[in-house]
């Protein structure tokens, strides 16, 4: 390394190690991390959870928890190094030269505080006066394309939507004009399109201000939209980097292939194929590790593996593999195209919903989150169910779950028979055909229980079973969720996130259930544990017959699990049909909007639409079409004047749009050449 | 990597298991370890083991009888009578240590008694919301507002003191206090979709409040069981001093107090100030083993 190099990087970090000192023994978490931002650059960091990432980027400006230590190598931001520096630099180098910006925008705004006076607090710190700082942070507000900035400054935090949250965030750390901002996890609580937002404006802030990015996100596409190079991380270690896209699409470490073809990627349906998953799981912090990391997971360990630290080899260019055997991963075999599941034959008619809405009362304002669904779900098929947040997808599945009721009006139909409101009311045949995997197991699992007194109950209440019978039928399901027998007698916390959903799986499918919800099944776990438990669902939804109802932010995990799709825009169908269809197009305008916000490990399309705005209040929904001041394609004259019906576009595929589905193919196919 | 099983995935290496079982117990123990070392808690966990002590052992300990009138009245501190003797000659060091007794008992169940109604109210606010929290939430605020004393004081004079009557005015007036606490465990707490999950199989509210909600939210109950001990130490020796608590010969730290504080000017002070001081110790070191609590609870 040469001194001209050191001294014009934004941030470099050189073989960093950092330990956590836990109840007195030091663990180690950081085993020798080094990369390189250019000033200018976007970089991220990719990995697992608990493989390191926020800790490598807060030892790489010196804010570490309490019980953290530094324990070998140096960070250099433009070439100072951090790790030597005295309280007084630090402090003088984190007010002026580096941001941060963390993944709740609520933790880093004060809620009581008024948010002009949070953002103008900034600019008072570095010295603006009170008339100053108060300009340049309306200044800063428009930077960061908040339109109505004075307005914006009048508002308390909780006035605000996540997304613009988030921008007044980014508004703050970017007071400073830093060299080095850092994100981690910035967008994940945000709605995909609201990511979509957040994200172009970074993209736009690093062409305008020049800083220099380290973005965390366990999101490969944010990723991949983002930043120029990223380093994948496991165990405390970068194992490859390289440009962004040529990483996903062609990786070259054994890590990094299995990870990514745990992805449901590139249309993969379940009707094609299982998806691979990573043997082992993750080592637990502070476990004595193999000289390489993965050695423990690797099909391609041999011995010189566990004893010799691998070095950097380059067999692409501008790509660093720490492996032995970069010459073999080829080799990695995916794993033979069996389908998880076979194509349904549709079958029976299940559920059926007819002009079900529901109606909030607000403050005196109605608030209409679901307006005349009719939607049909056959025996065995997963009806995926896609939207912003705010467009009802919660909404209906708790209708259907009767955990709220329905408006006046519509029915619910459970084969054939009409279904009471609130599950309360139901009976209990009818309870039990209808369950849900909520999205968050250490939410969804009592935690005072243990895994085999959650499933007995179940058991008991939804299935009847009791004694012999109830303890064959624990059994039988501990089997098909693939837990072993010990844990059954643990309590949820002691499982790892991944074991804790199939305990939700199999709390759910207790009593024979005919329609499972899957509400966001898979968005708490990683990545290798995620297709895991797809793969389970597609196997127990072939086994049991039971029909599903996904919703997902995440399009891959929809399309994969998804038979047919439908869309929602404010509580109404936009878009209904096969899920090869919706997929394919040609789009309903909201869907291919969708469609082309959502961040993909794949890369995005040539031409992306962007979606702006956010979805319109349900109190005060617009005229004519609900989604026409958002609309790319809207027609002047005819979309805010009229309301197009939900009508059969090509067999099978229902659309609500004025535009024929000739012309839309046409208009999308000359946006896609 | 070839075509790997699925089932060969999670079940973990029996490594996580133990390392998770470990974690969890040494969790619970790292609970108990910083408890132990809370200076807090060791400050006021001595100070209520003395009390304790004395309370059930006071006969043995204590020099003399607590009723006897065998020595001259008012002899200062020192000497046989350490903390001195009262107007009636009986021995101050004496009255003090039996006097524990009486509000060693009464002070818990109190506690047991606001606990008990409050978390029960606390728990069907919390849990139905609605009519019934906006009804009883109006009541306990109305309630909140009573002058406190001025009800006591009125609901003893018609009820008769006796300590039956003091414990249970006590323990009522703690009920709404302890009810707002529970109430918005609960409301925090049913916001898991366990809940939720529990009224999809079917089961009915009593089932879901004590035996889902219940064993999640023991540790704001205990410590509020705690607090309320210190309240009711309190409580009970002011309404002793007040004259409608422990009625007399009774050796209670209020009465006490009560009984000579107007010679206080006439340099009695030894009287009234040792079971002063033995109330502000008890009340101080149950709050300090409370704060403890929270503070371990919160980490
Ligand atoms: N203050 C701490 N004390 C002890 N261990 C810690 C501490 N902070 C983090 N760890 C452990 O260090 C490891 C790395 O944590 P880190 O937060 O850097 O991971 P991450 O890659 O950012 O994960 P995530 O994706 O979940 O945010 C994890 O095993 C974590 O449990
Ligand atoms: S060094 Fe060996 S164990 Fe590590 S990834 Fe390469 S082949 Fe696998
Ligand atoms: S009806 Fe008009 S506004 Fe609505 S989706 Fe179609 S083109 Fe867009
Ligand atoms: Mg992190």
């Amino acid at each position: 390394m040469s001194a001209t190099e050191a001294r014009t990087a934004a941030l470099k970090v050189e073989d960093l190690e950092v330990a956590y000192d836990v109840r007195g023994v030091l663990r180690p978490v950081l085993r020798g991390v080094s990369f390189e931002i250019r000033p200018g650059e976007a970089y991220g960091l990719v990995g697992e959870s608990g493989c390191g990432k926020s800790t490598t980027a807060y030892a790489a400006v010196r804010y570490l928890p309490g019980n953290g230590h530094i324990t070998a190598g140096r960070a250099l931001i433009g070439g100072d190094d951090v790790t030597a520096m005295g309280a007084e630099d630090l402090r003088a180098l984190r007010a002026s030269r580096i941001s941060m910006v963390y993944q709740d925008p609520g933790q880093s705004l004060n809620p009581t505080i008024k948010v002009g006076k949070q953002v103008a607090e900034a600019f008072a710190v570095l010295g603006a006066s009170k008339e100053e700082a108060r300009e340049r942070a309306i200044e800063a507000l428009r930077r960061v394309r908040i339109a109505d900035a004075e307005r914006v400054m009048e508002r308390y935090p909780y006035q605000l939507s996540g997304g613009m949250q988030q921008r007044a965030v980014i508004a703050m750390a970017l007071a400073c004009d830093p060299q080095l901002l850092i994100l981690d996890e910035p967008t994940t609580g945000l709605d995909a399109t609201v990511e979509a937002e957040v994200l172009d404006l970074v993209a736009n802030l690093r062409d305008e201000t020049g800083a220099a990015i380290l973005l965390i996100a366990h999101n490969l596409g944010v990723v991949r939209r983002t930043c120029d190079r990223v380093g994948i991380m496991y165990a405390g270690r970068i194992v490859e980097e390289g440009i962004a896209g040529e990483v996903f699409d062609d990786p070259q470490h054994p890590y990094t292939v299995g990870l990514l073809r745990c992805l449901p990627r590139r249309g993969a349906a379940k009707s094609e194929r299982r998806l691979d998953t990573i043997p082992g799981s993750l080592p637990l912090i502070g476990t004595p590790l193999p000289a390489c990391v993965f050695e423990d997971r690797c099909a391609l360990a041999s011995a010189e593996c566990r004893t010799a630290l691998p070095t950097a080899s380059h067999p692409r260019p501008d790509r660093t593999v720490f492996c032995h055997h970069v010459d073999r991963v080829a080799e990695l075999v995916a794993a033979p195209v069996t389908a998880a599941a076979g194509e349904v034959a549709p079958g029976e008619v299940v559920l059926q919903l007819e002009d079900v809405s529901k109606t909030f009362r607000q403050g005196g304002h109605e608030v209409r989150a679901l307006v005349g669904v009719d939607l049909e779900l056959r025996a065995g098929e997963t009806l995926g169910l896609v939207g912003e947040s705010g467009s009802g997808k919660t909404t209906l599945a708790k209708a259907i779950l009767g955990i709220h009721a329905a408006d006046q009006g519509g029915v619910i139909r459970l084969d054939g028979e009409t279904l009471a409101g609130l599950t309360t009311q139901r009976s209990a045949d009818a309870r039990r055909a209808i369950q849900i995997i909520f999205q968050n197991p250490d939410s969804a699992l009592n935690r005072s229980k243990t895994v085999r007194s959650i499933l007995s109950r179940a058991l008991s209440k939804l299935a009847g079973l009791s004694g012999q019978a109830a303890d064959d039928r624990l059994e039988k399901i501990r089997e098909e969720v693939v837990l072993s027998p010990r844990h059954l007698d643990l309590k949820p916390r002691q499982l790892s996130g991944g074991l804790k959903q199939r305990v939700a799986i199999g709390n759910a499918f207790a009593g024979d259930p005919r329609i499972v919800v899957c509400d966001e099944p898979t968005s708490a776990l990683d990545v290798s544990v995620q297709a895991a438990i797809l793969n389970l669902l597609a196997d127990l939804q072939r086994d049991e017959q039971a029909s599903y109802i996904v919703i997902s932010h995440d399009l891959g995990v929809v399309r994969y699990l998804s038979d047919r799709i439908a869309v929602l825009y404010l509580g109404r169908l936009m878009e209904v049909g096969d899920a090869a269809t919706v997929f394919a197009g040609p789009h309903h305008p909201y869907t291919e909007a969708l469609l082309s916000a959502v961040p993909s490990v794949d890369g995005d399309p040539p031409a992306r639409i962007r979606l702006e705005g956010e979805v319109p209040s349900a109190i005060d929904v617009p005229s004519g079409c609900v989604f026409h001041t958002r609309c790319p394609r809207a027609i002047q004259g005819t979309c805010e004047a009229s309301e197009p019906p939900l009508v059969e576009v090509e067999a099978g595929h229902m659309m609500r749009c004025h535009i024929p589905i000739d012309e839309l193919r046409r208009l999308q196919a000359t946006d896609a050449g | 990597m070839s075509a790997v099983d699925p089932t060969a995935f999670e079940p973990p290496a029996p490594l996580e298991d133990a390392g998770a079982a470990a974690d969890r117990r040494s969790a619970r123990r790292e609970k108990l370890r910083l408890f132990v070392r809370n200076p807090s808690a060791i400050i006021g966990g001595a100070i209520l083991i003395f009390w304790i002590i004395c309370a059930i052992f006071g006969d043995v300990i204590a020099p003399y009888s607590p009723f006897a009138t065998d020595f001259d009245g008012h002899v200062p501190p020192g000497g046989t009578n350490i903390l001195g003797t009262d107007q009636l000659g009986r021995d101050v060091l004496s009255r003090v240590i039996i006097g524990s007794r009486d509000v060693l008992i009464a002070a818990p169940i109190c506690a047991i008694i606001g606990v008990g109604l409050g978390t029960l109210l606390g728990m069907l606010m919390g849990y139905y919301r609605g009519w019934l929290d906006d009804t009883l939430g109006r009541v306990i605020e109305a309630f909140l507002a009573l002058p406190v004393p001025l009800v006591a004081l009125l609901a003893l004079a018609a009820l008769g003191s006796s300590t039956t009557t003091v414990v249970l005015t006590v323990g009522i007036f703690f009920t709404p206090i302890v009810a707002r606490t529970v109430r918005a465990a609960v409301l925090a707490e049913r916001e898991n979709d366990y809940v939720q999950a529990a009224k999809l199989r079917g089961e009915n509210g009593l089932y879901i409040m004590f035996r889902e909600i219940l064993p999640n939210i023991t540790g704001p109950i205990v410590v509020e069981f705690t607090v309320r001990i210190g309240y009711a130490v309190f409580t009970i020796a002011f309404l002793s001093f007040l004259g409608v608590g422990i009625q007399p010969p009774t050796p209670d730290w209020g009465l006490m107090v009560s009984e000579e504080y107007a010679l206080i000017i006439g340099g009695y002070w030894w009287v009234t100030v040792f079971p002063a001081l033995a109330i502000a110790s008890l009340v101080i070191a149950v709050n300090l083993v409370a704060d403890a609590m929270q503070e371990v609870n919160e980490r």
